[in-house]
């Protein structure tokens, strides 16, 4: 199974999803990145039993911090599959890389993430 | 413990804005227990206001301290030696903290990045509940262990009140009776006969808030 997936994907290795802390998140768009993803195991499949829930609410509260930062939670995003599912896994890096690019880049690199703050408070206006 | 809640970011950033070189202290006291104010809430709220501020296209020098205690005075003077170096004070203690701050820097701003919210426990991870007004006259021993004055939605001395259905207070219906649960109690232990039938004087306030800030003097301690 020799496949591709893009080149902009930087894999960062921990032991389980659970290790992921809020500031892990944060600390990679503070230093520029356009996008971040989780990959965790299957829900239910944890073999630390809870790791990747409580991986899949931290990046609940890091979505709720960025809206309030300016930078669309859409930037981050977590993906459930197992180590077996090597296509799924280049799937959901296409799917992502295609997502973020369709984004743009990070208001922390433009200095423009006023401009999201204020469409939220438009809509939430309406 | 005392127990505090982050104020929404928004709100801090607003409070920050003028400044450009901050000093962002945590306690690793009740508001690290609390997961409020501790040296982990510290590095994520330093990365959250840098990152606003890139995202404004600004930039934000945040000097990272957690303090053993923001309210003794000895742990306060540690941040002395580079404290005149920034313009604001960013605390995220409770409310003693940030103003142990204001106190002893007095030139510059002390800011409060938590909302202190009152003294009690927590029942499960995540979640804090009140236990103690500090009203300075303890009457646990007459209640079966339940404050009344905590519990109890009116700080009643002889209830329950009228408010008091199935076990629950009027103001919420998940909120527990404190004197529903002081009488199941007395009587489990066996003492509702000896305890409730005695009615509670008026009690003295003055221990409490209503005598003006309080102050404690051990003589024994004091040099």
């Amino acid at each position: 199974m020799r496949l591709d997936y893009p080149t902009n994907v930087k894999i960062v290795r921990v032991p389980c999803t659970g290790r992921v802390d809020d500031v892990h998140l944060l600390k990679a768009f503070e230093q520029g990145m356009d996008g971040v993803y989780v990959a965790g195991c299957l829900e239910g499949e944890c073999h630390f039993l809870r790791g990747n829930l409580r991986a899949k609410k931290r990046v609940g509260h890091v979505k709720r911090i960025l809206t309030a930062l300016g930078i669309n939670p859409e930037r981050l995003q977590m993906y459930n599959l197992s180590a077996a599912m090597g296509s799924r896994f280049v799937e959901i890096a296409r799917e992502m890389t295609e997502k973020v690019r369709a984004l743009g880049p990070s208001p922390v690199t433009t200095g423009k993430g006023r401009e999201f703050v204020e469409e939220q408070q438009e809509e939430k206006k309406q | 413990m005392i127990v505090a809640q982050a104020k929404p970011i928004e709100d801090i950033i607003a409070m920050i804005d003028r400044y450009d070189k901050i000093i962002l202290a945590g306690c690793k006291a009740c508001v690290a227990v609390c997961a409020a104010g501790g040296e982990k809430e510290v590095q994520l709220l330093a990365s959250a206001l840098k990152t606003a501020r890139k995202t404004a296209g600004r930039e934000i020098e945040i000097r990272e301290v957690t303090l053993e205690r923001q309210c003794d005075p000895e742990y306060v003077e540690q941040i002395r030696g580079f404290a005149g170096d920034y313009q604001a004070i960013l605390s995220i203690a409770c409310g003693v903290g940030v103003q142990y701050m204001a106190e002893h820097y007095k030139t510059i701003p002390a800011l409060p990045g938590l909302n202190t919210s009152f003294m009690g426990g927590s029942l499960e991870q995540g979640v804090w509940s009140e236990r103690c007004q500090g009203c300075g006259t303890c009457i646990l021993h007459l209640t079966g262990g339940i404050c009344p004055v905590t519990r109890c939605s009116k700080s009643l001395f002889n209830g329950p009140c009228g408010g008091s259905s199935k076990g629950k207070c009027e103001v919420s219906p998940e909120m527990e009776c404190g004197w529903q649960l002081i009488i199941d109690r007395l009587k489990a232990l066996g003492e509702f006969e000896a305890r409730f039938v005695e009615l509670f004087p008026l009690k003295d306030w003055s221990t409490s808030r209503d005598a003006g800030q309080r102050k404690i003097i051990r003589e024994d301690l004091k040099q």
